[in-house]
């Protein structure tokens, strides 16, 4: 798997991991976040 | 952005809490929403898809940016059986990235 140069589509979740969070880890891998979004169902 | 973009050059990471959210997600950015409910019912992106817990993703982050900021979600989260999720998906579909 590789992340650098990738797009990258966050799909966080308010219980789990938001998706800022998922968002600053692939960015320190070289991807390019293209879509940020946390759910929430409560 | 699929279309546009290619599903080649995108990867969907995840932060689902539990293993039936993770395969949920999974199977609608896969194979199409599974309940059939939303405008992705019979749309198979084929995207490839992973759980930020997957260790495939973690040793492609920074450490010190992964500790501060997943660190905590790890030790809360059943991150064997979520990652098991994901990963049944995506080798039923034959998708990685």
């Amino acid at each position: 798997m590789e992340l650098k140069g990738k797009k990258v589509i966050a799909l966080g979740e308010r219980d789990g991991v938001q998706s800022v969070a998922i968002s600053k880890c692939v960015q320190s891998a070289g991807a390019k976040v293209v879509l940020e979004v946390t759910h929430c169902f409560v | 952005m699929v279309d546009t973009e290619g599903a080649e050059n995108i990867v969907v990471v995840l932060g689902t809490p539990t293993p039936d959210s993770t395969k949920l997600y999974a199977q609608t950015v896969i194979e199409g929403d599974p309940s059939w409910a939303g405008i992705l019912a019979g749309v198979a992106m084929h995207l490839p898809t992973y759980h930020i817990l997957e260790s495939e993703v973690k040793s492609l982050v920074d450490p010190k940016v992964y500790e501060e900021t997943i660190g905590a979600s790890e030790f809360a989260l059943d991150g064997e059986s979520i990652c098991q999720a994901v990963r049944e998906v995506r080798e039923t579909n034959g998708v990685t990235a």
